[in-house]
């Protein structure tokens, strides 16, 4: 960990917020994505 | 053209409710102002124009939803799809009719809320004036919105979603005018700027509107 | 009158949706793992190996997650804008979709760039927050992003639903510019200008420039946040391509 100084919180926050908000937006999408394939597939398996 | 105005000019005024409740909703809001941020004259004075055009806004978009609640309901917005009126006239027209019921009284009463809040003199002839050429946009804008949420539950949460942001150029040079009147600066800039946003919503907003009400009658 | 249509939604033959799902998946996984590799090495590079600023401290970091995300956030409407007119015009069920798929990922970057633009101007300005134009620009453009993912979540039929979020996004547009001169008027600014794209940027060291040295790492973050930003999009599409012929296909099975 470099040296961050007075800021250190300030950068550590608002890597950590951004952070955790890209991987919301990434794992959301990534578990819809897995949930609508495996419903279709069911789905299509029916018609 | 004119029947249609005509007509629902008297609907609204006949169907009770929406017509005086702009009215008193206004006077609450500028009512609950210095209860919540204390009596200090010089402070009501200065916040006096942007509350007063905050406090317009907000009534004016009370009474968006019912623009085509109740022709969509019984079916006279298809039939008016039909007619020979085209369909931007339509959307025009229901503009103007919010306004007269709803922007014209807000813009008659608003100078004599203006002492409630300590509105400085100068102010009151540029208060008229800027809702004057403003609320017309409120009300295009808001029969814009009006249209996409036809007939939609939990429609007027989503309407003012969508309205607010649209307002705020409006909002921005419409408090401004009446702030720089106050102060005895020369509001002009700001009236322009703002009749051009109004003159622009009239222009555009007709044709938006009218694409809007075609899909949602399909 | 729009009832012939639900006949070809359900047929997967029909040319763009399918042709879409066919090469979308490959450029997806290659997507994702670009935009992985930059990310990692922008950011890497920027938090460990660049020196702090001479006023602005360890801060400067941030401008590697703030500045990308800033520039998502407005281009991501962009696209949304295109393919809005590009569903207005031509019909095309993938544009309107990946419209739809774009808005939280666009939303997503904005409140990125308002929550670190917010972090970073604390110790910078002395405030987390100033009515400042570019500041309330992106928040007038989070709250337009809101409002066309509600309307998208509101309206029942996807086709009018593509439709009235079309027009909301262009008339929004028009809005969302107008309000920019708005807000000029109506307050000095205080945020720092374009000084990152502006030609010389990788000339040198002044006032206004962003030194050479945090340019690179930067540059490479910005284009981790690109890619990521395409991944993202094909794969919300794809799913939204998916729940559309799942759609079809239930209302075909009720009717059989």
């Amino acid at each position: 960990m470099p040296d961050l100084g007075v800021y250190a919180a300030e950068v550590l926050s608002a890597y950590a917020v951004s952070i955790v908000l890209l991987a919301a937006i990434v794992g959301l999408s990534w578990r819809r994505y897995v949930r609508v394939r495996a419903a279709l597939e069911e789905v299509e398996k029916d018609g | 053209m004119i029947a249609l105005l005509r007509r629902d000019l008297a609907l609204a005024i006949r169907a009770g409710g929406g017509f005086g409740l702009g009215l008193a909703f206004f006077l609450i809001v500028v009512v609950l102002v210095p209860f919540g941020v204390g009596p200090d004259p010089e402070l009501l004075s200065r916040i006096a124009p942007g509350i007063l055009w905050v406090a317009a806004l907000l009534a004016a978009l009370l009474s968006l939803d019912r623009i085509f609640a109740l022709d969509y309901e019984d079916g006279a917005l298809a039939l008016l799809a039909t007619s020979p009126l085209p369909m931007e006239g339509v959307a025009m027209v229901k503009g103007l009719a919010h306004w007269v019921t709803t922007g014209l009284p807000l813009t008659l009463a608003a100078p004599a809320l203006g002492f409630l809040l300590n509105l400085a003199p100068a102010a009151y002839s540029y208060l008229f004036v800027s809702l004057l050429i403003g609320t017309p946009a409120l009300s295009m804008i808001g029969t814009f919105g009006a249209a996409l949420t036809i007939g939609l539950r939990r429609g007027g949460l989503l309407l003012s979603l969508l309205v607010l942001p649209l307002y705020v150029p409006t909002l921005i040079y419409g408090s401004e005018a009446v702030r720089r009147g106050a102060e005895g600066l020369d509001p002009t800039s700001a009236l322009l700027l703002m009749g051009g946003i109004t003159a622009g919503c009239f222009a555009i907003l007709p044709f938006a509107t009218a694409a809007v009400l075609r899909i949602n009658l399909r | 009158m729009s009832r012939d249509r639900q006949a070809t939604m359900s047929m997967w033959e029909f040319a763009n949706p399918k042709r879409f799902m066919g090469w979308s998946r490959p450029v997806m996984v290659w997507t994702f793992g670009l935009a992985a590799a930059c990310l990692a090495i922008g950011l890497v590079w920027g938090f460990f190996f660049t020196p702090d600023d001479f006023r602005q401290g360890s801060t400067v970091k941030i401008i590697y997650i703030h500045v990308p995300s800033a520039i998502l956030a407005t281009s991501a409407w962009f696209m949304m804008v295109v393919a809005s007119v590009v569903w207005v015009v031509r019909r095309h069920h993938v544009s309107a979709l990946a419209a739809r798929a774009a808005a939280p990922v666009g939303v997503t970057m904005t409140l990125i760039a308002l929550i670190t633009g917010g972090i970073w101007g604390q110790p910078m300005w002395g405030t987390y927050w100033a009515w400042d134009p570019r500041l309330t620009s992106f928040l007038i453009l989070f709250l337009f992003y809101l409002g066309y993912i509600a309307l998208w979540e509101a309206i029942e039929d996807p086709d009018t639903a593509a439709d009235l979020t079309s027009v909301l996004c262009l008339v929004g547009s028009i809005f969302a510019i107008l309000s920019r001169y708005a807000f000029y008027f109506w307050s000095q600014g205080l945020h720092q200008g374009a000084s990152v794209l502006r030609a010389g940027a990788l000339a040198g060291d002044t006032e206004e420039r962003v030194s050479n040295v945090y340019a690179v790492p930067l540059m490479v973050s910005m284009a981790g946040f690109f890619l990521l930003f395409i991944a993202l999009v094909l794969m919300r599409t794809r799913t939204e391509v998916r729940a559309r012929r799942m759609r079809a296909l239930q209302v075909r099975m009720q009717r059989a």
